[in-house]
């Protein structure tokens, strides 16, 4: 291909398939899983998320968090110091010491997270063993300890809740063998997307239906070999090998974004739990129809434009499939920070044969492929969106899709405006 | 280990960044794990900057730790010099690197790079944003200036400087302007414009706006003009030594304070600052004069700031606006001396931390009026219900504003003039809503403070008898879970009359805390146990307002 012949030393091609993905290492712009706390702790009401780290770890996650509303909010930082790293202070005991004023200061948590990061594990933290100890102590004051890494040495931005919920999957109690089955709905989801699934499997029938993360620490739902997974999003890979390590059979779908993939993420539920084809589309057939009326409107704005993804959240190729079948636009290339071939297989079916897919970043390259396209509208995070504005390109920050809701029927033709509004602005704009 | 919710301050390395990213023909490569790149945002959002900050991150991941980092931080380090060609590369560690002990500074040494590398030894784990900042331009002037230093003098009482020929105008270099910096682009411009006025010449602004070969050339100037000694108070007193340049003590923030610099270096210059200060060029001595102005008297501010901006503030406070400094801080530990000598004079206890929710509490428990701080105390603020102005950074996007607006100068005056009365102004369109709001056309009174300091819905219905009247009708605290004001250790064995209550809510909900915090120190220290409408007026009559 003659893409591959402009690709530097750091990019190998590797087949996928019949796609091309190239591999890369070097310089990447996306965050670390740190950044999951800030829609996790939103969703899990009663949960603290404990940085064990540095000033940089903080001040990420004042970065990212954007506005302060909460003068106290439900994360914080125990931030390392000199007498920490020169042995004058026992971590240990200084953890126990934070983790003390933390929890009589707000009786509220029931669970809290320590959350390692890129010092925590240099310097050999064993957070696993300081939770065990720290659970044993609390246990008695009802509040339950665990601990997961979001460090970028391990995780990239929404690896980090993969971390969190593989974390919680140990704690889930046991399903006895002989339950009915049930369904397990996995990955974050906005509280209003939950209830909207909710209502459309309970007008198939299917139940009981649960959700990982449950939005309070003490709701955790069970597991066992009657649960059949269903994911909502696409990079809980570990969670997905934790819970079928308990038993839990996976269910394979596209994922739930726009009129088809939401149609088939269900339509993989419903033949899970022997739900009549007839009843099926009785019940799907309103949000299909809204789903697809709401998603026309954008489509005389989105199609035929070329879009490109740099990767940032794992959700590109659900998306860019989603706008490509749906809305009729052109794939360049499509970055994602991790492709797991199996936990995508039934998205990368649907993707145009003629895409480009990119694992991993090396920033400088992608840049100059991305300038060479000169694609319709770039997908990219907070720190490129301005400057290639700058260049005369048109931008969408990736980050307001992992912050707003976009799952589901009701939500498509939100998820396509946020596509759209961009070349919208620029066509409005005189200056 | 220290427990931290919001900071003051990033990393040192973000202070490198702020160095690196004001410069051109400068780029920083930076030894660090996935996610450090997070910091670009601060520089392409809050401050909108076209261009991306000229940094690169080695981006190094576990797998790689049992490997060679070392061998991934040259090969970073030589496709930057060969993409970027830059001028000079500065070179350091982000935390995480710091602990593998990788030395980037040989690493990068031994590359033979054709350029200047300016190696940054940025203890993370002790030191801070400012700090790091300050050491950056600090080892970037050494580097770059020592080639040109003149020879230590025989005597060794430090360099001599040539005087300057008659008919050459006087120079200076500008040091201390920043990327992200808290309007650092407007105060260049204006305090330039003023140097001209008294016929200074700026020879290099450093680091906003200048490359490398800039840098080589500071000792060139007759004198260094400070602005921000956070950042370049450490290369100044470097560049006195080395090159016997001489540098401004006075940052010229405030009326007083600007008349004070242009004296200050006219001297430095050997210029006659006489016609410059002749004339009145603010607006500010007439605007505070005017009668409409009589109701600033005596307001009581409360000030937390880095220290050059929180020590101008308290002084513009209190000679310019007449306000009462009730309160006086700063997150700078490096230059908490200036701040305790400022509190020292205005005879209140300085506020030395970087601890957020501990200046709440100092702000809740000092019931100021207006709060002058950074961002961090504007939602401080926001949630107590008091009116704020921002005058230092930590920063946000609204601190960037299109029109010019600089803080130094006589400019710098008048923006100040405006920005602190406006809150005040709004407030006071508060406390009309709030006493008008039984009127017909006030049926749902809009806030421009949020729901924080709507109207106290307590005040309108009867309070019950008994305690539950006291904690029922506590000033608006907010509902997101913030501290309330801390309720005085007396007012548990006190009963608010009925009455007394429906009269305290008469009074202006911005005075109606201390009111009732006299009026109950009044009962408690004469043993009333029931406080009427009388308990509430001799309590007035006792303290005044």
């Amino acid at each position: 291909m003659n893409e591959l012949a402009a690709v530097p030393r750091s990019t190998v091609p590797s087949g996928c398939g019949e796609f091309a993905v190239l591999r890369e290492r070097g310089q990447r712009e996306v965050f670390c899983g740190l950044a999951g706390i800030v829609w996790l702790h939103r969703k899990i009401q009663d949960a603290f998320f404990l940085i064990v780290g540095s000033r940089t770890c903080a001040h990420l996650m004042q970065s990212a968090a954007g506005v302060m509303i909460f003068a106290e909010p439900r994360f914080g930082t125990a931030i390392i110091e000199e007498r920490d790293l020169a042995g004058t202070a026992d971590a240990n005991a200084e953890l126990d010491r934070i983790v003390a004023r933390l929890l009589e200061r707000r009786s509220d948590i029931r669970l809290l997270f320590l959350v390692g990061s890129c010092p925590s594990e240099v310097i050999k933290l064993d957070l696993n063993r300081a939770a065990e100890r720290l659970d044993h102590a609390y246990t008695g004051r009802g509040v339950r300890v665990l601990s997961y890494s979001g460090s970028g040495l391990e995780t990239t931005f929404t690896q980090g809740e993969d971390a969190c919920l593989a974390a919680l999957v140990r704690e889930m109690p046991a399903e006895a063998a002989d339950a009915p089955p049930s369904l397990l709905v996995v990955g974050a989801l906005a509280d209003v997307v939950e209830d909207q699934f909710g209502r459309l499997f309970a007008d198939l029938g299917i139940g009981p239906v649960r959700y990982l993360p449950s939005r309070h620490a003490d709701d955790l739902p069970p597991v066992g070999p009657s649960t059949r997974v269903l994911m909502a999003q696409p990079f809980v890979s570990d969670t997905l090998r934790a819970l079928e390590q308990r038993g839990a059979k996976r269910l394979v779908a596209p994922f739930p974004f726009g009129a088809e993939g939401t149609t088939a993420w269900l339509a993989a539920a419903a033949e899970a739990f022997g739900v009549a084809p007839e009843r099926f589309r009785t019940v799907t057939a309103l949000g299909q129809e809204r789903a697809k009326r709401a998603l026309a409107r954008y489509r005389g704005e989105l199609e035929g434009k070329r879009i490109f993804f740099f990767p940032d959240s794992q959700l590109e190729i659900p998306l860019a499939r989603m706008l490509a079948r749906e809305l009729g636009m052109t794939l360049t290339e499509v970055g994602t920070p991790y492709l797991h071939r199996q936990n995508l297989a039934a998205e990368l079916a649907l993707l145009p044969p003629d895409v480009v897919l990119s694992e991993g970043q090396d920033v400088e390259s992608q840049l100059d492929r991305c300038r060479a396209a000169r694609p319709d509208l770039v997908v990219c995070g907070l720190g490129l969106a301005n400057p290639l504005e700058a260049e005369g390109l048109t931008t969408k920050w990736s980050i307001e899709l992992v912050f707003s809701p976009i799952h589901g029927y009701e939500q498509a033709g939100d998820l396509a405006e946020v596509f759209a509004r961009p070349l919208l602005r620029r066509t409005r704009l005189e200056v | 280990m220290q427990l931290t919710v919001w900071t003051y301050e990033g990393p040192p390395q973000v202070g490198a960044m702020r160095v690196a990213t004001a410069m051109e023909g400068l780029h920083y490569v930076i030894h660090a794990p996935q996610g450090d790149s997070y910091a670009d945002l601060l520089f392409t959002m809050i401050e909108r900057r076209a261009k991306r900050p000229p940094v690169s991150y080695t981006t190094f991941q576990a797998r790689d730790l049992g490997t060679d980092t070392a061998e991934l931080f040259q090969s970073a380090a030589r496709d930057v010099y060969e993409r970027f060609q830059p001028q000079a590369l500065l070179v350091g560690s982000s935390c995480t690197a710091e602990l593998l002990q990788d030395d980037p500074c040989g690493l990068a040494k031994a590359l033979n790079l054709p350029i200047p590398v300016v190696p940054l030894d940025l203890p993370s784990y002790q030191r801070k944003e400012n700090w790091g900042a300050a050491e950056t331009f600090y080892q970037l002037v050494r580097v770059l200036c020592s080639p040109h230093a003149p020879k230590p003098a025989e005597n060794g009482s430090g360099a001599s400087r040539p005087a300057r020929p008659a008919g050459v105008k006087p120079r200076c270099n500008l040091l201390g302007p920043t990327a992200l910096g808290f309007r650092h682009r407007d105060d260049v411009a204006e305090i330039t414009k003023l140097l001209g006025e008294l016929g200074i010449e700026v020879a290099v602004t450093a680091p906003l706006g200048a490359c490398p070969a800039d840098i080589a050339k500071l000792g060139e100037a007759d004198f260094n003009v400070v602005l921000y000694p956070e950042t370049a108070g450490q290369a100044a007193g470097w560049l006195k030594r080395t090159f016997g340049q001489p540098f401004t003590a006075v940052v010229p923030i405030g009326y007083g304070a600007t008349r004070d610099f242009i004296a200050e270096v006219a001297q430095l210059a050997g210029v006659d600052p006489a016609p410059l200060l002749a004339g009145v060029r603010s607006r500010l001595p007439w605007y505070s004069r005017s009668v409409d102005s009589t109701y600033l008297t005596g307001k009581r501010v409360f000030i937390f700031a880095d220290a050059t901006h929180a020590v101008a503030a308290a002084r513009i406070a209190t000679e310019e606006f007449g306000f009462t400094v009730v309160g006086l801080g700063t997150y700078a530990r490096e230059f908490a001396r200036e701040v305790r000598e400022a509190a020292k004079r205005y005879g209140i206890e300085p506020l030395i931390t970087d601890d957020y929710l501990e200046v709440e509490a100092k702000v809740a428990e000092a019931h100021p009026e207006l709060v002058l701080g950074t961002q961090m105390e504007r939602h401080i603020a926001k949630r107590l219900g008091i009116p704020c102005a921002v005058i230092s950074a930590p920063v946000h996007v609204q601190d960037f504003p299109a029109r010019y607006s600089p803080q130094m100068g006589f400019e710098g005056t008048n923006v100040i003039f405006d920005t602190w009365v406006h809150p005040l102004m709004m407030g006071l369109e508060e406390h009309l809503l709030t006493m008008f709001r039984k009127d017909s056309e006030f049926h749902e009174a809009p806030s421009h403070l949020g729901a924080g300091v709507a109207p106290p819905l307590a005040a309108e219905v009867p309070p019950a008898a008994g305690s539950d009247a006291v904690s029922s009708a506590q000033p608006a605290a907010s509902p997101a879970g913030s501290v309330a004001p801390p309720a005085s250790p007396a007012s548990a064995a006190l009963i608010w009359a009925p009455e007394a209550e429906k009269e305290l809510h008469k009074i202006p909900f911005f005075v109606r805390g201390k009111a009732r915090r006299n009026t109950e120190r009044y009962a408690a220290e004469r043993g009333v146990s029931l406080i009427t409408v009388d308990t509430l007026y001799d309590a007035k009559a006792h303290f005044g307002r």
